[in-house]
Order: structure tokens, then C-alpha cells, then sequence
């Protein structure tokens, strides 16, 4: 027992920190909300222990025994049950100030807000930013990137069920609610990239619905930004080639969007700059030309009911094709 | 006494197990390559018009005519490929009705499975580099969903969008359609 | 329904002491055999039946949940898929809130509170075997599509879109719908069987202030189920139209709004575990002054705290959607009330503690129930209050920072006081007692069990992990403490199996208990155990508050019912004093009767509306027979 209590704190404690948690704070907001966490984690805590300490008091106690003695003891647990339940609308009044104040410290109307729409399908997000020239729209999928420093409000839309924005480490979450238009506002105040994961259960592949928030010094988003406006790539070499033509050619182009192919669909994410992307498939796999290949060959059976189809491809179109979408960074 | 109790135990076992054939509400996601490969094998008339449906989906037990789930993936697809464009939602508008019960070629589920992978003259375009065999079953089953004189326990309901007619499952669709044209 | 020969009002003063138990056996008798089965309105024998059947369904609930954690224990594990586990947490919620949970804690009332309060049977008798098969075929519905694999996948919430009829195709979700409203019925008959029970037939003087804490509890649960039921039987209706027959009630395009279906759900939804919770601290009123001999403490601050967590559970339903991008300050007032309620449950605990500390402690398993439940439930309303506020919820909503936190109120507020009730009552339904060394074993690990598997999923929440996923990848910190969770729960589940084990065994051989084995104060001990099929042979006449330990000795009775018809006393509603005899109900087949029609009709509506039209007249029918008149002295009148 006593080897294992060690072994139990650690794993208890393990990954207290990390990049989809609400204890390792990347924003204001979430800080905010970090503090305000162990506001009400302290103060439960110790009414917690205090009850907990009456009641091992009152098991280990000698009760009164003659008549007077039970009387007084009747008037005086009045007044200290009294007390109790004042004490108790004290502490949650106390708390729900505090609620308050957070929420209003929360909010935010800064007017040089970075506006990005976001739109949850089933399994996936569509991330577009907008921008007053329609040359300078964006639209990319399941990796956002935003300034350090800047708030970003995000406008939340949903295209089929309820799906939830969260990243933990930025900020509470939001619903994508279909007819509704949601929004939520959040700062990075440092460099990093954090993991979200959508919050409100949404079919098959919900487990499997994740994002990646990016947050770089003013200058990378900017370029960033600026790559994301060019078209796609040219294939480099005669196999990247021969996969742009089974790109456009296969069931792949109905569905994506490849701009400078001819590729345009526009039910799946867009492909334009896929492999500048860290994670394929909403957070499932990390971006390698062989986990292009295996995605595409067996989608059903990484992501069981998920709405990719099965292309079948020859082997060489698969290895063709995986090498084009590694290219299109 | 005892005997005919048992009997009866025995008897509610089997209609249970024969009930867990309940293919209706199975959710298949993958069919096996070899499987899906298999149901490209129509074996078509000589003039598009109908012919031997592949084997394979007999043995699955014609799912995609009669299970829930792949009814509504083929009406999802039928609204992601941008059917409504040329057939509107059934009613036809460019394209022919699907849902007034006269099917130029013919009403079985081979000439409706050839119309959409290999296209037809006069406009109807060829899916089969858009679309995998499977999803083509799929838009197939559910296309004739659309014109069936009755609904099923499987017939998918309306979508969560503005209504232009009837659900699926409100029978008969065919009442509230002008007639279908007189032979040609 | 006997003819008019002879005596046929004949007095309990006018037989004999030693026939009079007799006569009263017979007249009240269920017959052995398939025909007392089906035609019974004994409420102790219908109350067991929805208690075996509870504890049926938290079996089956429980290895839906072992399940789940053996899917989860390891990242990317494939256990099993993603459609089946959607299945099994939908299944698993579902059946442990509206198969286990509700049903349980009405049963246990539905069996208590006539006994507790001195009369023969609950008021409706043949609607309380009625709500038991429609209870029965509602479950049967739900777990016979599960088993079959066309179980609702939808979370036991379904929230539209998803459950709408686009997403949920086939009749998975309509099965879920129709299954709600079985269980609504169900729990509305009871209900309004305890008010009526409650208000109406009490024994002469237990005025209100003397009626025991957990009849107030169930008298409030009773009405708590009567306004909130309703909210959940519209929402669910308006989803089977909308999926049945296009309906637009949950579609946005056409002027609906996906968010109304979750303030009707809600609107149900928070009262409802309040319905789960109300009735367990009625029974940890009602137990604990029996284990630290003296009376509870604080019976008027107990009561009005009963009722104001009534109340103002109809006022927090929105702290579930505090993420859906409502107007902040509509969010913030449910925050300030959602904090609220811990005021009267913080009065209750305080009464509790303060009997505790003037009482001399019997360190039995009820009262080692107790214990837990205190420790856990605190904890539990702690992480209440944590979430009550809007910020912090925007950060643990829907992770299992929120599973930890109802666990620990359900399994900690509800299941903790429950199995203190069934064992401190088992010797009163059964006649044998638990075993001593059984209990302890139990509480040790359920306590043990579930504080090890719930406590580390508020440290998930807070790590990421969302709810209802399948599964989650490698990459993420989350595997470690999950396959200790998963390890955890198998000494949860060896804590309720050795409880299941501990009922099974002492009901054939156990110890036989007497008529007060703990030596309580309510009337329920004045009768044998178990109880005879007419209660008490006297109804009980009551000047106190605790009639046992204040009338050591004889306890006054009235008398003058008859012997040879089904009869109990009416008494007024504040002082109960007597006002008429009442007829009660003879054996009938037709509530059986009618629940296979009302089965019949709710089972055709899924696959058809005109199963409604047609199927009533079945209904109509076996109503009409359940309804003719019988011939008792009330319709003459």
C-alpha cells in the first residue's frame, strides 16, 4: 500500500499539464478561468473537509446524557445549525460574485478582432477567414492559425447536428448549433499549438472530431496567411503528375477543392494546402505522405463512419496520388 | 404441462433469433473491397435496360432497399451531388420525376443503377468517377424509395431543411403530382 | 363483487380477536399461482416486483457500464465500434435513469408509505399494477431493441438534430421516444397514487407535523414528477411527430429551433434527478434516527427543506445549457439558483450531522450507508456548485469532469441511501435479515470502488477528455489514469455483485428478523414482517411523531372496518381525522389488460400513426372493463 500510494499521486497527477488542458492556460480567458477553477476548488475543498470533520466529531463524541445537558445541547445546535446555513448562503453568494465577475472579465468587444467562421460537419471543420476583400478569403480545414496577441473571434456555425468548439488550453466552449449563430471570443498571449476536440456528442465519429489551434508572432501568421492565398502547388516530379490526374480524375475531385486543378468540390475539406497541415482526418492522423495513403485507401476503416468513400484506387494511383497530396503544402 | 411450457420457450427463442435478423436498423460502414467490387457486376440488356442485379447484393439481403441507414446515406448523396438540380426533389424539372411512378427506363433497380454510373442521352450525367459502386447502390435504393407507392419502416423522413414536398415516409407521394406523361 | 347475502358489512368489533386476522387474510388475500400474479393489487406486491425489476435493470445498466470501460481502459482500443458503444452509453444512461433509478425509488415508496402512514393498501390500487406493466414493457422495449442491436444511439438525452429525423434514420430514436413514454406513465400512476395515499389516508392523528420524513419526501417527489413528467412526455412526443409524420417542431428552416427541444428536455431533466434524489434523503431522514437513538433532529427545517428543493429545482434546468450561446444574463440567473439549492440540501446535511452529534451512533450497514452517502454526496454537490457557475462550466461541460460529477451525486446521493433503505427494510419485506458481515464487506467496497473509479474523471475533464467518445487516440495523456478508472470499476462491480449475492441468500436463509429487528420509532415495525396482506389488523391511531418509541407498549388503534369487504379509513388533510370508510380495489385482470393494449398502442405508433386511432379502441375496451361499476357501496351512493 504504501509502494502504491506514490504510484497513484504520480499517475493522478500525470499530464496535469498538456496541450488539450484547462490547466495549462495559452490565453487570458482560459488563465481566467484557471484561477477561477482553483477559487472554487479551494473553497469546496475545505467545506468539504470541515463537514467531513464535524462528522468524525460527532461519531467520536460522548452524547449529552443527563436531560439539561440534552436540552442545551438541542438549543445550542440551533444556533449552530443556524449559523451553518448562514455560513453556506454566505460562501455561495460569494461564489456566484466571483462567477460573475469572471464572466464579465471574460467578455470581450476589442474592435481589432481577427474574425474566422467556423463551420462543424460531421466529422470535421471548415475553417474560413474572412476578410472586407473576397480575394483575401481563406478556407481550410481542421488546423487554425491566429496571431499571438490578438483576439480572434470565432463565428460558430453548424452545417448538419450540434457539434461544440473547444480548445481548453484558449478558452471555455461554444455550441455549433444548426440556425443559431453562435460566437466566441479568445486570445493566445503566447506562441504554442494546442489541441481541441469537439464537446457536444454528434454521431459515429464524434470521438474522432478534433482541431489544432496554432498561435505564431504576428509576422508567421501573416505569411502564413499570404501562403494559404496561393493555389496549390505544382507537382514537381512525372509520379506528383500522374497523382494530380488521379486527383482530378477519381471520385476525389467531387468532393475537394485543389485550387489550381480542376478539382472543386466543395462536401469535403479543402485540399489546397493539406500537407501544411500537422494532422490529417480532424486529429487522427500526423501529415505523412504514407498516412495520406493509408487514409485514402481504407478511410472506413481508420474513421469507421466517416463520409469519405472507399475510392479504389490501383496501386499506383494510390502511391501517385499520396506523393501530389504530400506536395501541396 | 410442463411440456408445452417448454415448448413455448423454445418458440419465443426461435422468433427471437429469427428477429435478430432485423437487418433494417444494422449501421454498415465499410463493405470489404472485394464485396464492393462485386457489386459493380450488373450484368446489363443489350439496350441499358435492366438485367441481372449482382449476387452480391442478394446474399447482403438487398440492403439498399431496405435498410434504414444506406436509404439515408443514398438521400444524403442524392442532396450532396446536386440531384435536386435536374430532378428538383422527385418532381422533376429539367430532368425527368423520379417519384410519379414512370421510369423511361424501366422501374428495377439495374436501369436505375446504369443510369447513374453510365449515364443516359439526353442529359443525364455519368457518376462513375464521382461516385464509388457503393454510393451508387445507395442513390439507387433511395431513388426508388422516392417513387414507391408505400413507405417502409426503412423509408427515410424529411430533412431539416425548408420542405418542398412530402417526407419520404408519407405515402402516397405519387397523390399529390400532376400524372405522369402518356406513352410515347 | 360478492352478492348481497347476509353480513356483507361485517365489523371488525363484531368477530372474534382470534378470527379477526383470519377474515381480514382472506378478504384481502392475493390468490397463489399465474392468476394472483397477473391480477394482484397488493401495493407490497407490486412494490417488490418494480424493485426486483430496478435492481434487473442497474444489473443490466452496470455491465453496459463495465463495457464502456473496458473499451475505454486503452487508447485506440477495438473493443468494440463505434455504432454498438454509441448503443451501450445511450442504453446504459437510459436504463439507469429511467429504468432503475425513478422506477426504484417510487417502488420503495409505493411499498413504504401506506405502512408508514397505517393503512391497507395505496389510494388507486389497480392503476398501481397497471404502472408496473407498463413500467415492465417499457423496459422490456428498450432492451429488446438493444439486444437485438437497433438500440437508440443517441445519448440518453437525444439532443435534435441528432436524434431528428435527417441524422437518426430508422426507428432507433422512435423506440427511445415511445420507450419515455412508458416510464411517464408509469411514474405518473405512483405519483399520484402517493399524493392521494398521502394526503387522504393517513392514520387517525398523524396530523402533518407527525408524518414521517421520507412520506414528506415522497409526498414532494410525487409532486415533482406530476409537473416536470409532462415537459419530458411533450418533448418526446414532438419528436416522434417530427420523425413520424413531418412535423417541424425541431427544424430550424421551417421555424423550429433545435435548442427547444433542450429546454423542454431540461425542463424535465433537472427535476427528474431530483425526483432520483428527494426520495434518498427521505430515507436517510427516516433511517438515521434509528442508529443514533434519539429522534432527527430539526423535523420542520428537514421538511421545509423537502419542499423548497422542490421548488427550486424547476428553476435550474438551464445550467445544462450553458454552452448553447444564450444571453448572458439569463445564464447568470440560473447560476445564482443552481448555487441556491445547495442551501436547503446544505440544511439537510446539517440536521443530519446535528442528530449525529447529540445521538449515540449503531454502527450497522444502513448506517454505514449513511456514511458513505454523506462523504460522497457532499463531494458530489461540491462539484455542483463548481459547475453551477456559467465560466466554469464553459470548460467542464460535457468532459467527465460532468460524469464524475453526477456519478457522485446519483450513485452517491441516490444508490448510497437506496441500499441502506433495502437493507434496513429487508427484514420488513421478507421477514429475514441482511447479513451484518455481507453489508460491511459491501460498503467497504463500494465506497472504496467508486471513489477510485469517479474521482479521477474530474481530473480527465479538466485534461480534455469529452464525453460519450469511443475511444481516444495515444498521443493524448489520457490512457494512464483511464485503465485505472477501468481497473477501479471492477471493485465498484464486486461491491454491487456481493450486494446482489448478500439479497438473494438472506431472502431464502437468512436470519429471521422480528417485527422491529433495529428497534425503530415509524409504524411500519408495528406490523409482522412481512407484513400481512391487510397491514395492520387495527389501523393505528398515532399522537406522536415517533408512535414506537413514545407508546412503549400497545399502540391505540381505531376500529370498526369491515372484515369481509376491502376497506381502509379516510382521514382529513392537515389533522387526519377520520371522515368515511373507503372501498378499496379487488384482484382485477384488467389493469393487466389494459397495459397489454396501452403496449400494444404505443408500440404500433412507432411504425404508424394510425397505430394511435386503432390502437385505442383495444384501450378504450379493456378501460371500460377495468371501470364498470362492481357493486360497491360507492356507486349505490
Amino acid at each position: 500500500m504504501r509502494r502504491a500510494l506514490p504510484v497513484l499521486i504520480a499517475l493522478l497527477l500525470a499530464g496535469c499539464g498538456g496541450w488539450q488542458s484547462a490547466n495549462d492556460p495559452g490565453g487570458p480567458v482560459a488563465r481566467d478561468l484557471q484561477g477561477l477553477f482553483w477559487l472554487f476548488t479551494i473553497t469546496c475543498g475545505l467545506v468539504w473537509i470541515a463537514v467531513m470533520g464535524v462528522l468524525a466529531a460527532a461519531l467520536l463524541r460522548r452524547p449529552p446524557g443527563t436531560k439539561e445537558e440534552r436540552e442545551r445541547a438541542d438549543r445550542r445546535s440551533v444556533q449552530v445549525v443556524g449559523g451553518a446555513v448562514a455560513g453556506t448562503v454566505l460562501i455561495v453568494a460569494g461564489l456566484t460574485l466571483a462567477s460573475y465577475f469572471a464572466t464579465r472579465s471574460i467578455a470581450s468587444d476589442n474592435p481589432h478582432e481577427l474574425v474566422i467562421r467556423l463551420r462543424g460537419y460531421q466529422w470535421w471543420w471548415e475553417v474560413t477567414y474572412a476578410d472586407e476583400r473576397p480575394d483575401r478569403v481563406i478556407r481550410t480545414a481542421n488546423e487554425i492559425h491566429i496571431p499571438v496577441g490578438r483576439p480572434v473571434r470565432f463565428e460558430l456555425g453548424s452545417v448538419d447536428v450540434i457539434h461544440s468548439f473547444w480548445v481548453p488550453n484558449l478558452s471555455g466552449k461554444q455550441d455549433m448549433i444548426p440556425g443559431r449563430n453562435n460566437s466566441i471570443v479568445l486570445t493566445a498571449d503566447r506562441p504554442g499549438s494546442w489541441r481541441g476536440q469537439c464537446a457536444e456528442f454528434c454521431g459515429l465519429q464524434h470521438a474522432h472530431m478534433a482541431l489544432h489551434v496554432v498561435a505564431e508572432p504576428e509576422e508567421d501568421f501573416e505569411r502564413w496567411r499570404s501562403a494559404q492565398l496561393a493555389e496549390a502547388s505544382a507537382p514537381a516530379t512525372e509520379e506528383e503528375e500522374a497523382g494530380k490526374r488521379v486527383l482530378e480524375g477519381k471520385a476525389c475531385a467531387a468532393c475537394h477543392t485543389v485550387r489550381g486543378t480542376e478539382a472543386a468540390g466543395t462536401l469535403g475539406p479543402d485540399l489546397t494546402h493539406v500537407a501544411g497541415r500537422r494532422y490529417l482526418a480532424a486529429g487522427m492522423l500526423p501529415t505523412t505522405r504514407g498516412a495520406f495513403a493509408a487514409w485514402i485507401a481504407d478511410p472506413q476503416s481508420v474513421k469507421p463512419g466517416n463520409n469519405m468513400p472507399m475510392v479504389p484506387l490501383s496501386a499506383d494511383e494510390l502511391q501517385s496520388v499520396s506523393a501530389y497530396l504530400a506536395r501541396l503544402r | 404441462m410442463m411440456g408445452s411450457r417448454a415448448m413455448a420457450w423454445r418458440g419465443a427463442t426461435i422468433a427471437l433469433l429469427l428477429l435478430a435478423g432485423c437487418k433494417r436498423e444494422e449501421h454498415q460502414t465499410r463493405l470489404d473491397p472485394p464485396v464492393a467490387e462485386a457489386l459493380d457486376a450488373v450484368a446489363a440488356m443489350p439496350n441499358g435496360i435492366s438485367g441481372r442485379p449482382p449476387r452480391a447484393i442478394a446474399v447482403m439481403g438487398e440492403p439498399y432497399r431496405s435498410n434504414a441507414y444506406q436509404l439515408s446515406q443514398g438521400k444524403r448523396l442524392y442532396a450532396w451531388f446536386n440531384c435536386q438540380s435536374c430532378h428538383a426533389d422527385g418532381g422533376g424539372a429539367s430532368g425527368p420525376a423520379l417519384m410519379d411512378g414512370w421510369w423511361r427506363y424501366g422501374p428495377d433497380p439495374v436501369s436505375v443503377f446504369i443510369s447513374i454510373r453510365d449515364g443516359r442521352p439526353n442529359g443525364m450525367p455519368s457518376f462513375r468517377d464521382a461516385l464509388t459502386t457503393e454510393q451508387i447502390w445507395q442513390l439507387t435504393g433511395y431513388v426508388q424509395s422516392l417513387g414507391a407507392t408505400s413507405s417502409t419502416a426503412a423509408s427515410p423522413n424529411r430533412n431539416d431543411a425548408m420542405q418542398t414536398r412530402p417526407a419520404e415516409n408519407q405515402v402516397p407521394s405519387m397523390a399529390t403530382l400532376p400524372s405522369p406523361p402518356t406513352a410515347r | 363483487m360478492s352478492a348481497a347475502s347476509g353480513d356483507n358489512d361485517l365489523r371488525d368489533i363484531a368477530v372474534a380477536p382470534d378470527a379477526l386476522e383470519a377474515r381480514l387474510a382472506h378478504t384481502w388475500r392475493t390468490p397463489g399461482g399465474l392468476r394472483g400474479f397477473f391480477t394482484t393489487v397488493d401495493h407490497k406486491l407490486i412494490a417488490r416486483r418494480y424493485i426486483i425489476t430496478a435492481f434487473a435493470f442497474l444489473l443490466l445498466g452496470g455491465v453496459l457500464a463495465m463495457l464502456m470501460r473496458l473499451q475505454l481502459a486503452r487508447p485506440e482500443a477495438r473493443v468494440i465500434g463505434p455504432d454498438f458503444y454509441n448503443q451501450v452509453f445511450t442504453t446504459h444512461g437510459t436504463t439507469m435513469m429511467f429504468l432503475f433509478a425513478v422506477p426504484v425509488m417510487e417502488a420503495v415508496g409505493a411499498y413504504l408509505v401506506p405502512l408508514m402512514v397505517g393503512t391497507r393498501n395505496l389510494a388507486f390500487p389497480r392503476l398501481n399494477a397497471y404502472s408496473y406493466w407498463v413500467y415492465l414493457a417499457g423496459g422490456l422495449l428498450l432492451w429488446g431493441a438493444f439486444v437485438l442491436d437497433i438500440g437508440p444511439d443517441i445519448g440518453w438525452f437525444a439532443y435534435v438534430p441528432l436524434s431528428g429525423p435527417q441524422y437518426a434514420p430508422g426507428k432507433r430514436a422512435d423506440i427511445w421516444a415511445q420507450m419515455i413514454t412508458f416510464t411517464e406513465i408509469a411514474a405518473l400512476a405512483v405519483a399520484v397514487e402517493i399524493v392521494v395515499t398521502v394526503f387522504k389516508q393517513r392514520a387517525p392523528g398523524m396530523s402533518l407535523d407527525r408524518v414521517p420524513l421520507f412520506v414528506w419526501s415522497m409526498l414532494v417527489t410525487a409532486f415533482v414528477v406530476i409537473l416536470a413528467m409532462p415537459a419530458v412526455v411533450i418533448a418526446s412526443s414532438a419528436l416522434i411527430l417530427d420523425r413520424l409524420v413531418g412535423t417541424h417542431f425541431f427544424n430550424p428552416a421551417e421555424g423550429g429551433d433545435a435548442l427547444l427541444w433542450q429546454h423542454l428536455f431540461w425542463f424535465f431533466g433537472h427535476p427528474e434527478v431530483y425526483i432520483i434524489f428527494i426520495p434518498a434523503v427521505g430515507m436517510v431522514s427516516s433511517i438515521l434516527p434509528t442508529f443514533v437513538r434519539r429522534p432527527i433532529f430539526g423535523y420542520l427545517a428537514l421538511v421545509l427543506a423537502l419542499v423548497g428543493t422542490g421548488l427550486l429545482a424547476f428553476g435550474l434546468w438551464v445550467h445544462h445549457m450553458f454552452t448553447t450561446g444564450l444571453p448572458r444574463v439569463g445564464e447568470s440567473f440560473f447560476t445564482a439558483s443552481s448555487m441556491a439549492i445547495a442551501v436547503p440540501s446544505g440544511i439537510q446535511i446539517f440536521c443530519w450531522l446535528a442528530t449525529i452529534w447529540m445521538g449515540r451512533p449503531v454502527y450497522r450497514t444502513p448506517f454505514l450507508f449513511i456514511l458513505a452517502f454523506i462523504a460522497t454526496f457532499v463531494l458530489g454537490g461540491l462539484t455542483g456548485v463548481m459547475v453551477a457557475s456559467v465560466p466554469l462550466d464553459s470548460q467542464v461541460h460535457d468532459t467527465y469532469f460532468v460524469v464524475a460529477h453526477f456519478h457522485y451525486v446519483l450513485v452517491g446521493g441516490a444508490v448510497f441511501p437506496l441500499l441502506a433503505a433495502i437493507t434496513y427494510w429487508f427484514p420488513k419485506m421478507t421477514g429475514r435479515m441482511m447479513s451484518e458481515r455481507a453489508g460491511r464487506w459491501t460498503v467497504g467496497l463500494l465506497f472504496a470502488g467508486f471513489n477510485l473509479t469517479f474521482f479521477p474523471m474530474h481530473i480527465l475533464g479538466l485534461q480534455g477528455m469529452p464525453r460519450r467518445i469511443y475511444t481516444y487516440q495515444a498521443d493524448l495523456p489520457w490512457g494512464g489514469m483511464n485503465l485505472f478508472v477501468s481497473l477501479c470499476s471492477l471493485m465498484l462491480a464486486a461491491g454491487f455483485l456481493l450486494f446482489f449475492v448478500d439479497a438473494f441468500r438472506s431472502a431464502r436463509g437468512g436470519k429471521p428478523a422480528g417485527d422491529n429487528p433495529w428497534g425503530a420509532a415509524t409504524l411500519e415495525w408495528a406490523t409482522s414482517s412481512p407484513p400481512p396482506a391487510y397491514n395492520f389488523a387495527h389501523i393505528p391511531v398515532v399522537s406522536s411523531a415517533n408512535p414506537l418509541w413514545d407508546n412503549q407498549g400497545a399502540l391505540p388503534v381505531a376500529s370498526g372496518l369491515s372484515v369481509n369487504r376491502r376497506e381502509l379509513l379516510i382521514t382529513s388533510m392537515a389533522e387526519a381525522r377520520p371522515e368515511v370508510r373507503e372501498t378499496s380495489s379487488q384482484n382485477s385482470i384488467w389493469p393487466f389488460l389494459a397495459a397489454v393494449t396501452t403496449t400494444i398502442l404505443l408500440i404500433w405508433s412507432i411504425f404508424s400513426p394510425w397505430g394511435v386511432v386503432w390502437g385505442s379502441i383495444p384501450v378504450a375496451v379493456t378501460l371500460i372493463g377495468w371501470f364498470w361499476p362492481r357493486g360497491m357501496p360507492e356507486d349505490d351512493a
